[in-house]
């Protein structure tokens, strides 16, 4: 009976801060936002990954993609870098990195920000970071200003370019509705070997912890993701340092939100004083000119008094 | 106006041929955007999703369009009456500016309808485009307010006329909060991408060093358009209207010339704030050298020359250099210091057609002020709403 009261209010006291969480995560303050609790992830171990591109092929499939013009098996795609594109949400690329006798691969699509840049870029509100992790867009009320594209410090999210009136944003969604059924994203369910690993977000920074601990050498001492740009749902872990993978190393930890909350901050501020300090202006100047025409009278009066008395 | 049957007579002018050519490739290069889509028409990309149609239509065009709120603001607020002539130019440049900015949106953005979306459906409010937008949607409608008295004069409306200028101090306040507000927010707009904008051009400063530099365009615009206005449409104007432009060009190119200064301490202090300095050395810190001396600490001394020696001649080509310079500043911070990070096969480099565009929709913007300035009370008081004083100065004028 107790266990069971103490559950509920676990519960409530979870519902209750997840419901205050969301709204205050945008204020600049002293409030520091980790992720909703309990919410999903993704680890990528590039030591594990050998390039076999499985994820994109399943990305294609789930996301009902166009097929590309060469097939999935094709591995010499890999030769060429690419980034996501509006027909592929998620690209494997290759990295020769001298010292290491085999290349590299990396899997590269949307990270899920904890405080994504592009929901706080976006004017209409299209893109929603959901409890579960994954950060969702609603092409319904998108506008195709592009300012989610500029903001996106990985450079994901891509444009239907040739649609003249329908045009949209097309990512990856962390295979939301799939999450809501219960399955796993289609890239980790296709992964052949252990190099993606669905998780919540808090267990996964632990796996990669354990791995550090357990193979010594092996990988380098940071995971990428934990901190980046506030943090994200992706995770990464590598032999070689991140730059040489083609990740920014340079991005720093403040959330996207709070580069730009200053320069929000100080639209009240314009509002309020603006029209006080303007009127000020105008009523000093306006006052000027009624002394002006005061003492423009006075000399005049004068003037002529002293006319007066001549005569 | 006697203009009328003369432009009625000679339909095929340099300047009908000319403009009309370029409405006519607009109109084609239109239809092309909304049947096929931005991918026919220009050069963006997944790494470039803004081009020339923000970096110029959007950026420059908004800072070029300052005048509006700088000379009202001078004139109504801070009691400068000897610019008085200079506002309704300064304040249908503005109009026109904004009206072609919305209209050069439209062919920018995936979907233009849905452009008041942010306000109806759903408001984006941690956006600093949301403020852009909710600025640009007002002060467009304040601009219109400020500008209908010369329509509503040449119409013959007196009562409607008599209401719109008594609305003109508080109009005034508004377009100062709102232009202050989304001048700086264009500049700000960036502040979300310090990976992708060169170092030296991002700073937290950005929305300041944007609204100072709107307040030097806007006065560089103001004498820039009236040196244009009298070489073009001199018999449209009044003596009270020819008497005060010297003063006009001296007074602004003065205030021009110390609001360059304090703009030029205020980058200085960006690069000293971001520690910046061994920057300058590299080819991208030269182009930002070229910038701050040549477009900003040197118009300022020209313009400080031509006042003093009273050379309105350097003062008007001075004008133009700092419209250059605007020019330079938007299209550096948002296209060509943007993405400096990119291997060169990745950068941006505008479309023809983009670049058609935006000519197409100056000339639109040439073709409605010329429209305008030759039927409407804009570069003269219309008689029958003078103040007697005037009047007796300024009939010679009138044809």
């Amino acid at each position: 009976m107790s266990i069971s009261r103490r559950r509920f209010l676990r519960w409530l006291g979870a519902a209750g801060i997840g419901s205050t969480i969301g709204k205050s995560a945008f204020a600049a303050g002293n409030k520091h936002f980790e992720g909703y609790p309990e919410s999903y992830g993704i680890l990528h171990d590039i030591t594990q990954c050998v390039g076999c591109r499985s994820c994109e092929a399943a990305c294609n499939k789930v996301n009902k993609l166009p097929v590309p013009d060469r097939p999935f098996r094709e591995l010499s795609v890999l030769n060429e870098k690419r980034r996501t594109t509006a027909t592929a949400y998620t690209v494997v690329n290759k990295y020769e990195v001298p010292g290491k006798k085999a290349p590299l691969f990396r899997k590269s699509q949307c990270n899920h920000c904890l405080e994504p840049a592009c929901a706080s870029a976006c004017f209409v509100k299209a893109f929603k970071k959901t409890e579960t992790g994954a950060v969702t867009y609603d092409p319904s009320v998108c506008v195709g200003c592009r300012y989610c594209m500029i903001a996106c410090p990985f450079e994901i999210p891509a444009y239907l370019y040739d649609e003249p009136l329908a045009p949209r944003i097309m990512k990856c969604t962390m295979c939301y509705p799939r999450l809501m059924q219960g399955q796993l994203p289609a890239c980790v369910e296709a992964c052949p070997k252990e190099a993606l690993t669905f998780g919540k977000r808090e267990d996964l920074i632990n796996i990669a912890r354990e791995r550090f601990r357990k193979y010594p050498g092996r990988y380098i001492d940071h995971i990428y993701g934990e901190t980046e740009m506030g943090g994200t749902a992706w995770l990464y872990i590598s032999s070689v340092p991140f730059s040489e993978i083609g990740m920014r190393e340079d991005l720093g930890v403040t959330p996207a939100p709070e580069l730009t909350a200053g320069a929000l901050s100080a639209v009240p501020v314009v509002v309020g004083l603006w029209p006080v300090l303007l009127m000020g202006i105008y009523a000093i100047s306006k006052r000027k000119e009624v002394i002006f025409q005061q003492e423009l009278d006075a000399l005049e009066e004068d003037a002529r008094s002293r006319n007066r008395e001549d005569i | 106006m006697p203009d009328n049957t003369m432009a009625a007579k000679k339909l095929f002018t340099p300047f009908n041929v000319v403009s009309g050519s370029i409405i006519i490739a607009g109109i084609v290069i239109t239809i092309m955007r909304f049947t096929m889509g931005l991918d026919a028409v220009t050069n963006l990309t997944n790494d470039n999703p803004w081009g020339l149609w923000i970096g110029f239509d959007l950026l420059v065009g908004v800072a070029l369009a300052a005048g509006g709120y700088v000379t009202s603001a001078a004139v109504y607020l801070f009691g400068m009456k000897k610019y008085h002539s200079a506002v309704r130019p300064a304040v249908l440049t503005g109009f026109l500016g904004y009206s072609l900015v919305v209209f050069a949106l439209a062919y920018d953005v995936g979907i233009p309808w849905r452009l008041p979306y942010p306000f109806l459906i759903q408001q984006g409010t941690t956006s600093l485009l949301f403020e852009v937008a909710g600025c640009v949607a007002l002060y467009l409608t304040v601009l219109f307010l400020e500008f209908v008295p010369a329509p509503l004069e040449w119409l013959g409306f007196k009562k409607a006329r008599e209401l719109a200028v008594k609305l003109t101090l508080a109009l005034t306040v508004l377009g100062c909060v709102l232009s202050t507000l989304h001048q700086s927010s264009l500049g700000a707009l960036f502040l979300i991408a310090p990976s992708k904008l060169h170092p030296l051009w991002y700073s937290p400063y950005l929305p300041v060093f944007f609204f100072i530099s709107s307040i030097i365009a806007g006065l560089s615009m103001v004498i820039f358009e009236s040196t244009l206005s009298h070489h073009y449409f001199a018999d449209k104007m009044d003596a009270a209207h020819r008497r005060e432009n010297e003063g006009v060009t001296l007074g602004f190119g003065k205030s021009a010339s110390l609001v360059l200064a304090g703009y030029f301490i205020i980058k200085a202090m960006g690069i000293a704030g971001g520690n910046n300095w061994h920057l300058l050395g590299t080819s991208y810190g030269l182009w930002f050298l070229v910038e701050l001396l040549g477009f900003v600490a040197l118009p300022s001394f020209l313009y400080a020359v031509g006042v003093r020696n009273r050379d309105l001649k350097l003062i008007k080509w001075t004008s133009a250099w700092t419209v250059l310079g605007i020019i330079i500043n938007r299209l550096n911070v948002s296209l060509i210091a943007f993405n400096w990070h990119l291997p060169s096969s990745q950068r941006y480099f505008p479309h023809w057609m983009e670049i058609a565009i935006s000519v197409f929709i100056v000339t639109v913007g040439i073709v409605v002020f010329r429209f305008i300035v030759t039927r409407m009370p804009i570069f003269y008081e219309h008689p029958e709403y003078m103040d007697i004083t005037e009047k007796t100065a300024s009939t010679e004028a009138i044809p």
